[in-house]
């Protein structure tokens, strides 16, 4: 899947994986899809816990070898 | 101002005292609603933490001024983060260390009381997840129930107390929890008791728990008796120690009854269920003070800290004992059962030894409530 920008947050812990996120969402226009790396298990739930509160779209989200990798489409 | 720090064990002592205590929840909402700490005098406000990341203006009119706030999130970073923004704002906050994964893995050793010859018999309570372990004690010598992963706590504890452990049990193949007991018998050259019929599938050497196999420990009067009492599981073992007490496994709870679907067989245990609860323990003496290994809710709490109760007072009050209808028990406890606990096909797989996930993994497969009762 493409993306408009990608954040590496991997070996980050709560809260930084969303702190991160959240300040390159800002950056991004509306319609643009971010593509994040996380290691911390408690980042799936949450990241689609807040997409989901700030109406922004969780398009897809993987796991392999231990690294999440998200897709989330700013509204 | 600072924030200040609260362990697992000061947040059980204040649940325990009736402490008012006031929890800002920062993790998401479903895992909120889930699990979370629970207490009479606990309040709680559940906004979570990546709503808080611009600042904590928006929640400031519905913090108490006149009460402890405490945050708490699932590992600890994010309550720490969300506490020095309320600091800044100028309130008071702590935040509980190691968060609710260190809730989760909290052993409360509280005495229940003393047997025959000076023995003791101690309750350790899982606070956060509602497991209940016990170490009975006499003469140096000391036996453990149901023990919890935590193993170092029980052996800790022994060494405290300079007995040694000598027989390790569990009342059933645990579904909601990981077993400490193989561990702790490895460690200390105990010996490991498991009812055969659970242990069908185990990959490792056990001692056969049945009936009338009575186990002493320290001086000859301690005297551990099981009692096959199937329903949970089809090998459930009770015991009945000094004379004094009933260890009722997942069978019996204060306030509730075993739910028998765990294992995969609801229909078929149902009868075994009813067959112990209202047959078997009818049986025993109405005076012995049952001592169940879990609870469910927070009322099942005795003012010490302790979950116990006499078993003719649950005869009279514990709906679970007090349904005539066969037919409407039977619904009852097929019918009308909770969520499965959270991963307990692996719990049991673990506790068979056929799976040996790290610690890690094993953590995150017993987050949450334990579920094993039905009400």
């Amino acid at each position: 899947m493409n993306a408009d920008k990608v954040l590496d947050a991997k070996g980050l812990a709560c809260p930084m994986p969303i702190v991160k996120t959240k300040k390159e969402i800002e950056k991004m226009e509306s319609g643009q899809v971010i593509e994040i790396h996380a290691t911390d298990k408690g980042a799936k739930s949450d990241l689609s816990a807040w997409a989901k509160s700030g109406g922004h779209e969780l398009l897809q989200d993987t796991e392999e070898d231990g690294v999440f990798k998200f897709w989330i489409k700013k509204a | 101002m600072a924030i200040t720090e609260l362990t697992a064990k000061e947040v059980t002592k204040k649940v325990i005292n009736k402490e008012d205590l006031f929890i800002l929840d920062v993790r998401n909402e479903g895992d909120f609603n889930d699990w979370k700490i629970e207490g009479d005098k606990v309040q709680h406000l559940n906004v979570p933490y990546f709503d808080l990341i611009d600042g904590v203006e928006g929640i400031l009119d519905k913090l108490p001024e006149d009460k402890e706030i405490l945050v708490v999130c699932a590992k600890e970073g994010s309550s720490v983060f969300v506490a020095e923004m309320l600091d800044e704002a100028g309130v008071d906050a702590a935040y509980l260390k190691g968060g609710m994964k260190s809730w989760s893995e909290h052993l409360e050793p509280v005495k229940v009381g003393d047997l025959k010859d000076g023995g003791e018999m101690y309750q350790f309570v899982r606070i956060g997840k509602g497991c209940l372990s016990y170490m009975v004690v006499s003469n140096g010598e000391a036996a453990i129930v149901d023990a919890t992963r935590m193993t170092d706590v029980y052996t800790g504890f022994a060494d405290e107390l300079g007995v040694k452990i000598t027989h390790v049990f569990d009342t059933h193949l645990h579904a909601d929890h990981i077993s400490g007991g193989r561990i702790i018998a490895e460690e200390t050259g105990a010996k490991y008791w498991l009812p055969p019929k659970d242990a069908g599938e185990v990959t490792f050497e056990y001692n056969a728990l049945e009936d009338a196999n009575d186990v002493k420990i320290g001086n000859t009067t301690i005297n551990i008796h099981p009692l096959y009492s199937p329903g949970h599981t089809i090998g459930s073992t009770s015991f009945v120690i000094d004379e004094k007490y009933l260890l009722s496994g997942d069978i019996l709870f204060i306030d509730s009854i075993g739910r028998p679907d765990l294992a995969g067989l609801a229909e078929d245990w149902v009868g075994d269920l009813r067959e112990t609860l209202y047959n078997r323990y009818r049986e025993l003496s109405d005076e012995l003070v049952v001592l169940p290994a879990h609870f469910m809710i927070m009322d099942e709490l005795n003012d010490d800290g302790t979950v116990a109760a006499k078993l003719g007072d649950l005869f009279a009050e514990n709906h679970g004992l007090n349904i005539e209808d066969e037919e409407e028990f039977r619904k009852m406890v097929t019918e009308n059962l909770p969520p499965q606990p959270h991963a307990y096909q692996e719990i049991r797989e673990t506790n068979m030894g056929k799976i040996n996930p790290d610690e890690e993994k094993q953590r995150e497969m017993e987050i949450g409530p334990n579920r094993c009762a039905v009400r």
